[in-house]
């Protein structure tokens, strides 16, 4: 037998998906989709209030309704459940409330569950949560943020603060700059503003669904999740049972956005429901539950100061944040903002940065990490800022930036926030932008528009970004107090037949995993794309593993996968070299063979496999199997970066806002699969300029969410959203061997700013200053109302 | 408990006849009684069209019809789509065009995509994502969607290479579409 000669180059082929042939047949394996003998299906009680102490619950007309089997309520399970989890105690005094999963004395949110209803269908159990009777006293509640953080009303009876914790980073003490304060005073120029992250909701476009099966040796949980391996741990700690007891399963995920990077209460009531009932148990959310009582992401009032000199060298950033924790700490709540800490000096070489969080606690949702996870708060703010800075100064913002941007042949830089950038290139990424853009010719065209004093003005928005990426470098977790590392793991099995078997501890919801590391091991093990099967997202055939967030899939765990094939073809020529009578010395590899050099005797990957298989004739010492398995620890984070431009239009009479060309370019280092990439940016730029335009969660002064349905939590829909033109530049990251940097996130990093920026441009003549995102029609027109009333004339 | 009404449905081409309760969506008729779990649930609202088939040939919503209101009709869901192992166009063109990545809202966009062309088999871009409106898809940002019914209504003829050549129709296409 011999293995296909290969001659297509792997890494930069644009290889359809193999994840597809299921998806768009309808052979799906959601998690909703799951039935088992015998299963049994849970509905939640929720309360109703944000606030409240609760004071009796009767459950007796629930339990009698057709086909219940059980309600249970927080006293029921008091002893077993626990509190969940957070991963992140980002300061040693860190506080926070008890985080039960289904509440027992007080409520902190509402949609927080306070009772499950077990039957015999999913009809049967909603039905009776409408029969159970909770007694519920209202507490005071507190909605605002900035409230909140005065502490006149506290979120929580058992805490006497709503201050969860401060984190404070400075350039002064930590060595890597001059000090803030000194810095701001000595500037020419000092802008100060303050701006407004309001909340989002990931809405992944599958509800969260878990289905438990307590029969047999182990409890398998199959659940929407991005986190199978984290999950599994958190769980065994949470309710004490040995992890070897429990098997998660994230089959196929419909997305997660960090939405689905949680320990959710609705998995350990599952799982305790099934436990208790003996019996398969599922429960899938409604959407209204999901934006309910799914965790949120963003909501951060951002203080900021940046300081320069008149020629426009920044001086000093100054960042005060407040953050919104919601009700509870989730997995990694609290360090949401901290990601965004080290990514306020972008860029740029400032010499003094100053960064303090507060993390607060209000009546709402918690939140934890959405798509970016701090980074692209970060990104909006000092883009934000730069644009700001530039008006003060009268000076082009793209000016402005490459004056104080790191110039690429700076690189290894040692940045003001105590990171090292290791390569990148701002010149080219934006030179690229600028010219596939028209700059020149729209900012003409935005003149012509001014001076004729069109109804519909035009602005252009400026992005140059950058972010952390490839979470994260192990001993950079522990100095930030994070509870896990940032490794990842890989297995690569050549089988008897030749076929390759990879296990990845990185499981995909939508990324397409399969297809790249298929493309990895083919070109690494020379054989056919097609014989490479990837297996994930099941803690029994994927026994270790940190799962899939912070665009860290390829750099880290394609770098696992890498390392493990590189370990089955070092096995692999000790056989080789046995059954050829040959020295290793003389071997080379290529194209999945082992050659004698300088002679045509070769054998192949899938013969030395069989030979293994069949253990006959194996050297002395030599276990019979090519199996090898790899842990990689990145040395450093990568850091992808781009520069975005929009052109935006601005109708000066309704408000209403389009988007006319958006153009970016991003440098994410060396590419696998462009057509992957292609897609990751699109559905980045999609969410981040949902952020600028369209999505918020409301709640109302009681603590109602108002957004509490896809009928008023706007996810744009084709029509609302433009044609992106994107292209790329290369810069290899040097952090790990295959020079990946991570694309899951920069869209949605870089775009809310650049829209955002484009908007004022196109109406700052007119007096408008800042507008709240998202900028709907309503606020862009009453923004210009205020302008005219205001006489604000620039 | 409600009384319950036979009906009889053609769906992907078999017909059965069961008894359910007035109250019981089509969509979950679908998945839950006869397995069809290719058609999916992502909403409560009717937004986000991940539940689309076509009846009698014309694309609903089947969370937003009772299963009653079926007797009688012809459904067919993502899973009937395929002909004799041949996948329709559509979903080969969603496949070659990189139009999904999760796939959660895949089976109900191209149904509806299917049944946009059958109304308007040439459609201009704008038109193409004004008839996707009631399909909500998270991961993709549309442009690919976009590009693969497109292509179908093109005539577009994918071969086997098993690698994309959907780029061109994706990047070489300067032209923009307003946000309404």
């Amino acid at each position: 037998m011999t293995a296909t000669a290969e001659t297509r180059p792997e890494i930069g082929t644009a290889r359809l998906r193999k994840e597809d042939a299921h998806l768009i047949t309808g052979r799906s394996r959601f998690t909703d989709n799951m039935v088992l003998p015998g299963m049994l299906h849970l509905a939640m009680v929720r309360s109703p209030f944000a606030h409240a102490r609760i004071t009796a619950i009767d459950v007796s007309a629930a339990k009698a309704s057709p086909g219940v089997f059980a309600v249970l309520t927080g006293a029921d399970v008091a002893g077993e459940q626990g509190s969940l989890p957070n991963a992140w105690p980002i300061t040693p005094d860190q506080k926070a409330p008890a985080h039960p999963a289904i509440a027992v004395d007080e409520v902190a949110f509402a949609g927080e569950v306070v009772a499950v209803v077990i039957a015999r269908s999913v009809a049967a159990a909603r039905d009776a949560v409408e029969l159970v009777d909770v007694d519920y006293e209202e507490l005071p509640v507190v909605m605002d943020l900035e409230e909140a953080a005065t502490d006149k009303v506290l979120a929580h009876t058992s805490l006497e603060s709503n201050k969860s914790a401060t984190w404070v980073f400075d350039s002064g003490e930590a060595g890597t700059g001059t000090a803030n304060a000194d810095a701001l005073a000595n500037s020419d120029v000092v802008v100060e503003r303050t701006l407004y992250q309001q909340r989002l909701i990931p809405a992944f476009m599958e509800p969260r669904s878990i289905v438990v099966d307590p029969t047999g040796q182990q409890i398998t949980m199959w659940s929407a999740t991005q986190i199978p391996h984290i999950l599994r741990l958190m769980l065994a700690l949470t309710l004490g049972i040995p992890e070897s007891k429990l098997r998660v399963v994230a089959p196929d995920v419909g997305g997660g956005f960090g939405g689905k990077l949680q320990v959710t209460p609705e998995e350990v009531i599952t799982l305790l429901a099934a436990r208790r009932m003996g019996k398969p148990v599922k429960y899938t959310e409604t959407r209204s539950e999901s934006l309910q009582a799914g965790h949120h992401g963003r909501a951060q009032v951002q203080r900021l100061k940046i300081g320069a000199t008149k020629d426009g060298i920044v001086t000093g950033l100054h960042v005060d944040l407040l953050a919104d924790m919601g009700a509870y700490l989730g997995l990694v709540t609290s360090g949401v903002p901290i990601l965004g800490a080290f990514m306020y000096n972008s860029i740029y070489k400032f010499p003094s940065y100053h960064f303090e969080c507060h993390n607060i606690f209000t009546n709402k949702a918690w939140t934890d990490a959405y798509r970016g996870a701090g980074r692209p708060e970060a990104t909006f703010a000092i883009e934000r800022m730069m644009d700001e800075l530039a008006v003060e100064l009268n000076m082009d913002p793209l000016e402005l930036r490459e004056k104080n941007w790191i110039k690429h042949d700076e690189f290894p830089f040692a940045t003001v926030a105590g990171l090292e950038y290791d390569t990148g290139n701002y010149e080219a990424a934006t030179a690229k932008a600028v010219e596939l853009f028209g700059y020149e010719e729209l900012r003409a065209e935005q003149k012509r528009r001014r001076d004729a004093n069109e109804k519909v003005q035009l602005g252009i928005g400026v992005s140059t970004f950058t972010e952390m990426c490839g979470l994260a470098p192990s001993r950079v977790l522990g100095s930030l107090s994070y509870g896990a590392g940032g490794w990842e793991h890989a297995q690569v099995r050549v089988l008897p037949t030749g076929n390759v078997e990879v296990v990845t501890g990185s499981s995909a919801h939508g990324q397409g995993h399969e297809t790249a590391w298929s493309q990895l091991v083919a070109d690494r093990l020379g054989v056919p794309f097609e014989n490479v099967e990837v297996l994930h997202g099941d803690t029994q055939v994927s026994q270790r593993g940190l799962d899939t967030y912070g665009s860290r899939s390829l750099s880290v765990g394609g770098m696992a996968v890498l390392a493990a094939a590189d370990k089955v073809i070092e096995k692999a020529k000790v056989i080789a070299a046995h059954l050829m009578e040959a020295s290793e010395d003389d071997l080379e590899f290529a194209n999945g063979s082992f050659t004698v050099k300088g002679t045509d005797q070769s054998t192949a990957l899938g013969e030395i496999a069989l030979a293994v298989f069949a253990a006959h004739n194996l050297p002395d010492g030599v276990e019979p199997n090519l199996d090898s398995e790899a842990t990689f620890d990145p040395v450093n984070f990568s850091f992808p970066h781009g520069t975005h431009l929009a052109a935006m239009e601005v109708d000066t009479e309704t408000g209403e806002v389009s988007v006319l060309k958006y153009v970016c370019v991003d440098d994410v280092g060396v590419v696998v699969n462009p057509m992957l990439v292609e897609g990751q940016v699109h559905g980045g730029l999609a969410q981040g300029i949902a952020q600028a335009l369209y999505e918020e969660a409301v709640y109302d002064d009681a603590g109602t969410l108002v957004t509490g349905s896809f009928v008023d939590y706007l996810v744009p829909s084709a029509p609302d959203l433009p044609h992106y033109i994107t292209d790329r530049t290369e810069t290899r990251a040097t952090s790990n061997q295959l020079g990946a940097k991570g694309v899951g996130e920069a869209g949605t990093i870089a775009s809310t700013p650049a829209i955002v920026n484009g908007i004022l441009d196109a109406v700052r003549h007119l007096g408008v200053k800042d507008i709240k995102m998202p900028c709907t029609p309503s606020r862009v027109w009453h923004a210009l109302q205020e302008a005219e009333t205001t006489g604000g004339v620039q | 408990m409600p009384s319950s009404k036979s009906i009889s449905v053609d769906v992907d081409g078999v017909t059965y006849t069961d008894d359910v309760e007035p109250r019981l969506l089509l969509v979950q008729y679908l998945r839950e009684r006869l397995g069809k779990t290719g058609t999916l649930i992502g909403c409560d609202t009717t937004n986000c069209g991940a539940c689309t088939v076509h009846l009698d040939g014309v694309s609903v919503k089947s969370c937003t019809m009772f299963a009653v209101q079926a007797d009688g009709h012809q459904v067919t869901t993502i899973e009937g789509l395929a002909q004799d192992g041949k996948l329709a166009p559509m979903q080969e063109a969603f496949h070659q065009c990189h139009a999904l990545q999760c796939g959660f809202c895949t089976p109900g966009m191209i149904m509806q995509s299917t049944s946009l062309l059958k109304e308007n088999p040439h459609p201009t871009e704008t038109e193409i994502r004004e008839g996707l409106e009631g399909n909500l898809c998270r991961c993709t940002g549309y442009q690919n969607i976009v590009a693969a019914v497109k292509s179908v209504a093109d005539g577009v003829e994918y071969g086997d290479s098993g690698v994309s050549v959907a780029e061109s129709l994706v990047d070489g296409n300067a032209e923009t579409a307003g946000v309404s």
